[in-house]
């Protein structure tokens, strides 16, 4: 086997969005020697496309505000499958994480008093969400990073090199997590620029991959989402939490078809815009479902008034949370009352003077102008649901992050599970990110430290075989196998297709069966995954590593969302349209099926994903003490209620 | 809907060399270079090298420089080209080539790290900050930069002179520093550090002679040149070569202690 | 060459060796030297007449108007202007036009403004010709040194445009009397005179420069709302500086050519009361 360049570290963080870069300053900042591997350039995750806010009880903006509100709208959101004890945390601390980045650099818009101007966001009782315009991920992602570079500044001050203590592996993938007995003990990668191989020793890993978005055709998200943390730590043993909740986010741009699915943020409702169908009708109003009927308008004027005085009048419908948006619009379109290119209109120009959506939404008006053409001052976008975010994710210990059953691993950000329930509130996965981001940081710095001379070595039979599953879709053709090379594109072009029809936001038994099918079949194709040229920044080679990611990941969708028979947030299911009680405290787990970490299997019926059922803790006392009992017997089952 | 087959050269090669191939490739309604540069990828050219990332003007990684203008493939729309001409897409022309279109940018990132941080104030605690609109409005504006980095590619001070990459930071670097000489409570200048001054004589501000590229590629629309380059040029003035204001300040600190 | 490699042409250009193997300075498709071409062509259009009528040290007044080139003047061997912006501080010995004397202040104002940097970077010295279009230089150093650092004494040329400004609006004032000096009369050239300090005013108020000494140079707006306003002013100006600095090119050059249409008597100056 070819010799791998090895380094040691304390804590490696893979991913550097918002929640990666978090860990990584509060692991160094704690005194682990950190590094940080990332697919893109530092500074272009996928947090960078966050445009709405930061969710924060900071009570700036209306001062009735504090945690438990937030606690509460978090956990409605949700439909209380919220992992509680992360919902308590994240609302609790929420506005230290902001405040933090202000003392970062950070410059958020602000009220008239000089404090951080906060806007209204769909589920959101109050105006909670810090923002800078609608660019608020770009601000937190490059405060972060800014954030780094004067870590590295002041190492570079003391020790002469800026990236002794802290450093950023751009453009590099990890494709494997090693491991020694149960223990982390590093990671294997590859440098997308030169192709070469190398291993990061360090007892605690960090995952901070974001999410899934790219195994659906319309998505939101960018290249980067292939699922890679999920399945890292699949493969590592650690199980998934709850993988059927995907958030399809009601508003994407539906033409021109080169950019369909791109967001359009929800600001755009959060500030006044409106959703009409094809006759021009604010359809919304007939879509509020029965457990948020005391919460919303019942007329346009009542939810007109409520933009002005939201202490005397209920919101408008459209800021309902975004699982029930994106089912209206859904409905709109299926019963023939969509626009032209099979979305409806979300519009802004009638509701505000043009100037002030340009200064409120420059970014918006930008998008629709360069992209589509449409001048949003003057006329309606179209929209349609886009897959946008996963509520499942690597199952954690609420406290520290840790993965469950694989000591020294961590997962943050939208890459772990729990923390959402079934549906996400818009601005939630910012405050999430940095929340969780840093407490997975300190607690992989501690867990580092405490096994300081006893690190895992690295099991060199490990890196041999991650080093051949590297290698091989350059040997696609002569590994013997039945058939002719695959083209790395066309399957995932498949896949896509595959989730998106059989898997997405309205779910049917059979064709989530059918997508199994596919699923396994893609998975013995991918096998013969061939790729061109060499191994020099070579995209079809990336892509066809990323396939077993993507292929893992969405079994574990289409496994999961057959077994949950009932709909709730990012779950739909026609066959199955209400929400049960019963399953309210059900978590679905997906782990292996080969615990090996093999990926030999081919069955299509028990593919490589094997399901367990949970039981949820039982919410603490006080929490549920937030909420009326009234509003409880619509989510809690009888015997969780005289608890 | 209208599909058409449209020429394209296309830079292909790495640091040993390499040239502009030709490819012809089907176009649809609505679409931006990179679209095509992906239909290649899917269809033509598996292996070809490129960056990329949201595909939506926002993380401001597919930079290339089309038709000899540096610009996002993303939001490069086709119907902004004729249909008969033949569209050129090379990498961008001021770092070295790592493959294909893609360049090692490593430059920006080590200018990023020659600027010093924001200095945050004594005393204030996280919460306690407060600023008003009007405060943080200008570098709010430059804030917006995605970091694509074409105006370093396009600025003439490095692109045409290699040797000068040494002692000039770039505009997006200076715009750096006048976005945190301009920040309301960066507290720099109490522990000594004068980013007016430093401007010039450690980030190269005397370099740039305000010929504006970099505002005319900027996908952001930021007015780096008229609001970033000029005043922070000017703030160098008031440092530099005004005696008033030194008289002034002279003065002023002698009363002061 | 012996190695059979193309010579690369200066040291550290698009072509040098790192960089993508692309033999052409540029690859730009569009007319990208038409816009330092037509700059170029005014710019020295403007030169030929200004340095002309500078010299020509005549008609330049015709009551009551006074070349915006020859005032003030101040040498004794000024035509008589009566009321005019006569002011003999250099006395006797001054023997060329004495539009010299004052002329190097626009000139300084002008020459050092950031906007005609730029355009004269480009359109003359080619550095660069165009954006991503490369320069024919071997080296560069920019505003480092001398004499191109001096381009940092541009507030100086702005306090003296300052005072220039103000004598060509007593110049205009003056221009409300008729050719017998009585107030309260106007003819086409009022008209001129009026457009032309409107523009003057508008380039010079529009002036980086003065944005910075407004209110640029504040940290914190919130603190100096007068300033703010006034920095908001000049900041709307300021975008338009180039067509300003055009605008006011001509309007300077057509106001002292009316003088010399009408000084020279090719013309006569039409009233209106």
């Amino acid at each position: 086997m070819s010799v791998v360049d090895r380094q040691e570290w304390d804590v490696v963080v893979v991913g550097a969005g918002g929640a990666g870069l978090r860990a990584a300053i509060e692991a160094r900042e704690r005194g682990a020697r950190t590094a940080v591997i990332c697919k893109s350039l530092f500074g272009k995750a996928h947090t960078v496309m966050a445009e709405g806010g930061i969710a924060a009880a900071m009570a700036n903006a209306n001062p009735h505000d504090n945690w438990q509100v937030h606690f509460r709208d978090t956990l409605r959101g949700g439909k209380f499958l919220n992992q509680w004890r992360m919902a308590e945390l994240h609302a609790q601390e929420a506005p230290d994480r902001v405040w933090e980045l202000e003392t970062w650099g950070a410059l958020f818009d602000r009220t008239k008093d000089g404090r951080i101007s906060q806007r209204n966001f769909g589920g959101h009782e109050y105006p909670r969400l810090a923002h800078v315009g609608d660019r608020t991920g770009l601000e937190l992602i490059r405060t972060l990073q800014q954030k780094i570079v004067a870590l590295q500044q002041e190492d570079f001050e003391e020790t002469g090199a800026y990236d002794s203590r802290l450093k950023v592996f751009q453009e590099c993938t990890v494709t494997r997590v090693l491991k020694e007995g149960e223990r982390v003990s590093g990671v294997f990668a590859y440098e997308r620029e030169t192709g070469r191989f190398f291993v990061l020793e360090a007892p605690a890993v960090v995952v901070a991959t974001g999410g899934i978005g790219k195994s659906f055709k319309v998505t939101s998200n960018s290249w980067e989402y292939t699922g890679d943390g999920h399945a890292l730590a699949l493969l590592a043993g650690a199980p998934l939490l709850n993988m059927e909740f995907v958030q399809f986010h009601p508003t994407g741009m539906v033409w021109p078809p080169s950019v369909k699915g791109i967001l359009v943020t929800e600001s755009v409702r959060g500030d006044g815009g409106v959703l009409r169908n094809s006759d021009g009708k604010r359809f919304m109003f007939d879509y509020v479902p029965d457990v948020f009927k005391e919460k919303y308008a019942e007329s346009e004027e009542e939810g007109d008034r409520w933009y002005d005085d939201p202490d005397h009048n209920r919101r408008p419908p459209e800021l309902l949370p975004r699982d029930e948006v994106a089912r209206a619009i859904n409905a709109e379109v299926k019963a023939g009352r969509g626009s032209p290119h099979g979305g409806v209109f979300l519009d802004v120009s009638t509701r505000m003077p043009a100037e002030v959506i340009r200064r409120r939404l420059p970014s918006m008006y930008h998008q629709f102008k360069e992209l589509a053409d449409v001048d949003i001052t003057a006329e309606a976008m179209e929209v349609g649901p886009t897959c946008h975010y996963v509520m499942g994710g690597i199952a954690v210990e609420s406290d520290t992050a840790a993965a469950r059953g694989v000591p020294g691993l961590y997962a943050a950000g939208e890459v772990a599970g729990g923390m959402h329930g079934s549906n996400r509130l818009g601005g939630n996965s910012l405050s999430d990110l940095l929340v969780f981001g840093r407490r997975a940081g300190r607690h992989a710095a501690e867990y580092a430290q405490r096994l300081a001379g006893r690190r895992p070595p690295v099991d060199e039979a490990q890196v041999d075989t991650a080093a051949a599953e590297a290698l091989r879709p350059f040997s696609a053709e002569t590994a013997g196998e039945a058939g002719p090379p695959e083209n790395p594109y066309a399957l995932h072009q498949e896949l896509q297709q595959t989730m998106n029809d059989l898997v997405g936001i309205i779910r049917r038994e059979g064709e989530m069966e059918q997508a199994l099918h596919r699923l396994a079949e893609l998975r013995v194709r991918a096998r013969r995954a061939g790729v061109e040229g060499h191994r020099q920044f070579n995209p079809g080679w990336h892509l066809a590593l990323d396939l077993r990611n993507m292929l893992l990941v969405s079994e574990c969708v289409a496994r999961a969302a057959l077994e949950r028979t009932e709909s709730r947030g990012g779950h739909t299911r026609e066959d199955h349209p209400a929400m049960d009680r019963a399953w309210r405290n059900v978590n679905l787990l997906c782990a292996l099926a080969d615990p090996t970490g093999g990926l030999a299997s081919t069955d299509p019926a028990r593919g490589q994903i094997r399901l367990t059922r949970e039981t949820t803790d039982p919410i603490r006392p006080d929490l549920l003490a937030l909420f009326e009992k009234e509003e409880l017997v619509k989510y809690l089952a009888e015997e969780e209620l005289y608890e | 809907m209208s599909s058409y087959e449209a020429r394209f050269k296309v830079w292909r090669g790495d640091e040993q060399g390499g040239g502009l191939r030709d490819f012809t490739v089907e176009v649809n309604d609505g679409e931006v270079v990179l679209d095509i540069v992906h239909r290649l990828q899917a269809t033509q050219a598996p292996d070809l090298a490129v960056r990329w990332n949201c595909k939506a003007g926002k993380c401001g990684s597919c930079s290339a420089e089309i038709n000899g203008r540096p610009r996002l493939m993303c939001m490069t729309r086709m119907s902004v080209f004729d249909r008969a001409e033949t569209i050129t897409i090379t990498p961008l022309r001021a770092f070295p080539v790592v493959r294909d279109l893609v360049t090692d940018v490593g430059f920006n990132y080590r200018k990023a790290r020659e600027i010093p941080a924001f200095v945050p104030p004594a005393g204030v605690g996280p919460g306690e900050y407060r600023m008003f609109q009007e405060d943080v409005d200008r570098s709010q504006e430059f804030r917006k930069c995605i970091e694509c980095f074409l105006c370093q590619d396009t600025c003439h001070v490095v692109r045409d002179h290699e040797e000068n990459k040494q002692a000039f930071a770039g505009p997006r670097f200076l715009m750096r520093v006048a976005e945190l000489d301009m920040h309301p409570l960066d507290a720099a200048a109490e522990t000594g550090l004068d980013r007016k001054r430093t401007a010039q004589d450690e980030h190269g501000l005397g370099y740039c002679n305000i010929t504006k590229c970099c505002t005319e590629v900027c996908p952001e629309g930021i007015k780096i040149t008229d609001n970033a380059l000029i005043p922070l040029k000017e703030r160098a003035v008031d440092r530099k070569y005004d005696p008033l204001v030194w008289l002034g300040s002279k003065i002023r600190r002698r009363s002061g202690t | 060459m012996a190695t059979g490699t193309e010579p690369r042409q200066h040291s550290g250009g698009v072509r040098s060796g790192t960089r993508a193997a692309i033999a052409a300075r540029h690859l730009r498709t569009d007319r990208w030297w038409l816009a330092p071409a037509v700059t170029a062509a005014g710019l020295f259009a403007f030169v030929v007449y200004s340095t002309w009528r500078a010299f020509a040290d005549a008609h330049y007044y015709a009551a009551p108007y006074v070349s915006p080139f020859y005032s003030p003047c101040l040498a004794e061997n000024c035509r008589t202007m009566r009321a005019g912006p006569n002011a003999d501080l250099f006395g006797s010995w001054w023997g060329i036009s004495p539009a010299v004397i004052i002329l190097i202040f626009p000139l300084g104002f002008r020459l050092t403004c950031y906007y005609y940097r730029k355009a004269y970077y480009r359109a003359f010295w080619a550095s660069p010709p165009a954006c991503a279009v490369a320069e024919p230089h071997r080296s560069y150093s920019g505003e480092t040194r001398f004499p191109l650092i001096l381009q940092n004494i541009h507030r100086y040329f702005f306090y003296a445009a300052l005072l220039v400004a103000g004598v060509l609006t007593y110049d205009t004032v003056l221009a409300f009397r008729d050719t017998h000096y009585r107030w309260g009369h106007m003819g086409l050239g009022t008209l001129v005179f009026l457009a032309n300090i409107v523009l003057i005013w508008a380039y010079t108020l529009s002036c980086h420069s003065c944005r910075h000494i407004v209110g640029g140079k504040l940290k914190h707006f919130s603190k100096h709302p007068l300033r703010y306003r006034a920095w908001q002013f000049v900041g709307r100006l300021n975008a338009r500086h180039m067509q300003l600095a055009w605008a006011s090119l001509l309007s300077v050059a057509l106001a002292d050519f009316y003088v010399y249409l009408v000084a020279s008597g090719v013309f006569d100056d039409p009233r209106f009361f």
